[in-house]
């Protein structure tokens, strides 16, 4: 298989790489960046686990080859934490019960993650059509949109 | 763990490079937001020598207003069609039907082009491969009957773009950019309903841009699209209208259908119903011009006549309200 040389930034390190030109960018994070908390799940575009952000964007990283978002920014789930401390959607999540298995919760942070840049104050409703595309096969999706909301709120008013 | 079949990946930077790479390499696809294509590659639909990306062609993605047309680039995305302003104020079936499409996490990738374009679905293609094989395939890929309509000698998959018929109705225009120049045809001139050969696109065209006319003065439209679930899914039954009332009279009236056919459809004989008020005789007549135009077979989850029906119920309840929307 033809390789060539991929140059991006992953979680604001440039990289080049040389990659298979029919590599997934969720291969290309999870086997040659060693990003694994970028989940596969249905493999096929219907589960939203393997979102990441490309410029910012929420997007299928199992639909999206690698060499396709040559130049740009991606963000996996690794980039939420920063100095050992959780973000305020990972802490949201934790605290608002909005993770069971935990399996789509990469997906769910970056997608929720992508809206919170947007639109730092969301209504219900904008964060329910946010994460349309990210299936949860465990708690439901009352306790994640809670946790969307938890961490959208200014910092001081939460209870 | 990699199960894309192998190909090569080539980026062109301008619209000719990307023709002459589609040219040079017999079975390569054109490559753009990939929300259609890879999954499918991925399940062995599908062995192209090379993809040819359109993402880095300058310019492809826009979406302006140029005169009184609308001109929509065959790379601009779903999300950024939905969001424009200009979409909205002069166009707003289509950023309405761009809204629907898939989840939002699609749409920041997919694009016009892709979603024009994008395969025919069926119950015995979009399955993994072991279960095609089993199934001895199909007449789409690699098989020799059509499971769904066994004794036919055409593919009955199913078309489900959800732009296509909002720009139907607006009566919009694709331009066709090959080796040998650029054409330009009407929206409909782009799909045969055969599911096999669903594009009239030659081998090395690519669809460059759509080209959207400015609506007849005081015309309005919707789309209605009915799916089991209301992200992701694609369209069991979609309809789009465009209706133009002039006093108590109907001055206008065009429906187009998705998802019940193998391409996109226009509904025909309406034009009698011009010069008439919509009353119930009107709404009995598109309900049953509906039915009649869809060409459902069992190829979706849901069955034909449920999909007949839901498809002429739509027709007629966004006929209504776009009727009285002008009282």
């Amino acid at each position: 298989m033809p390789r060539a040389v991929l140059e991006l930034t992953v979680n604001g390190r440039p990289r080049q790489d040389l990659v298979a030109e029919n590599m997934l960018l969720l291969d290309y994070l999870r086997d040659v960046a060693g990003l694994s908390g970028t989940k596969r799940g249905c493999d096929g575009g219907e589960c939203g686990a393997c979102t990441v952000l490309v410029d910012g964007r929420p997007r299928l990283s199992c639909s999206t080859l690698a060499h396709q978002v040559a130049g740009k920014r991606i963000e996996t789930i690794e980039s939420q934490m920063r100095a050992g401390r959780l973000s305020p959607l990972q802490q949201a999540f934790h605290d608002k019960l909005g993770t069971q298995c935990g399996f789509c919760t990469p997906g769910m942070i970056m997608a929720a993650e992508g809206l919170l840049r947007r639109d730092p104050n969301p209504s219900r409703d904008s964060i329910r059509t946010a994460l349309a595309g990210n299936l949860c096969r465990c708690t439901g999706y009352v306790k994640i949109v809670e946790a969307v909301e938890a961490a959208a709120e200014p910092e001081g008013t939460s209870a | 763990m990699n199960l894309l079949p192998d190909f090569r990946f080539l980026r062109p930077t301008s619209l000719d490079d990307a023709v002459a790479a589609l040219a040079e390499a017999p079975g390569c696809r054109p490559l753009a937001g990939g929300t259609d294509l890879l999954p499918n590659l991925r399940r062995g639909l599908g062995e192209p020598g090379a993809l040819v990306d359109l993402g880095a062609v300058p310019g492809m993605d826009l979406i302006a207003v140029e005169g009184e047309q609308l001109v929509l680039g065959a790379t601009a995305r779903l999300e950024d069609v939905a969001a424009s302003e200009q979409v909205r104020g002069r166009w707003p079936v289509l950023a309405e039907a761009a809204a629907t499409v898939a989840g939002p996490t699609h749409r920041a990738a997919a694009t016009v082009g892709g979603n024009l374009c994008q395969d025919t679905r069926c119950i015995f293609y979009n399955q993994s491969e072991w279960w095609r094989e089993s199934n001895d395939w199909c007449l789409k890929h690699k098989g020799a009957v059509c499971h769904v309509v066994p004794k036919s000698d055409r593919c009955y998959a199913v078309y489900a773009g959800d732009l296509a018929p909002a720009l139907m109705v607006l009566r919009a225009e694709v331009e066709i950019v090959g080796a040998g120049g650029s054409r330009r045809l009407p929206i409909a001139g782009l799909y045969h309903e055969e599911g096999r050969g669903y594009l009239t696109l030659a081998p090395g065209e690519i669809l460059a841009r759509v080209l959207v006319p400015a609506p007849a003065q005081g015309t309005r439209a919707g789309y209605a699209k009915n799916r089991v679930r209301d992200a992701v899914d694609f369209p069991l039954a979609g309809v789009a209208v465009a209706l133009r009332r002039e006093g108590d009279a109907l001055a206008g009236l065009d429906v187009a259908l998705t998802g019940v056919a193998s391409a996109p459809l226009m509904v025909p004989g309406l034009e009698g119903l011009l010069g008439s008020p919509w009353n119930d005789q009107a709404a009995k007549a598109v309900g049953e011009a509906v039915r009649k135009g869809c060409n459902a077979v069992k190829s979706t989850l849901a069955p034909p006549k449920y999909r007949r029906r839901v498809a002429s119920a739509s027709a007629v309840r966004l006929a209504a309200r776009l009727w009285e929307a002008y009282s």
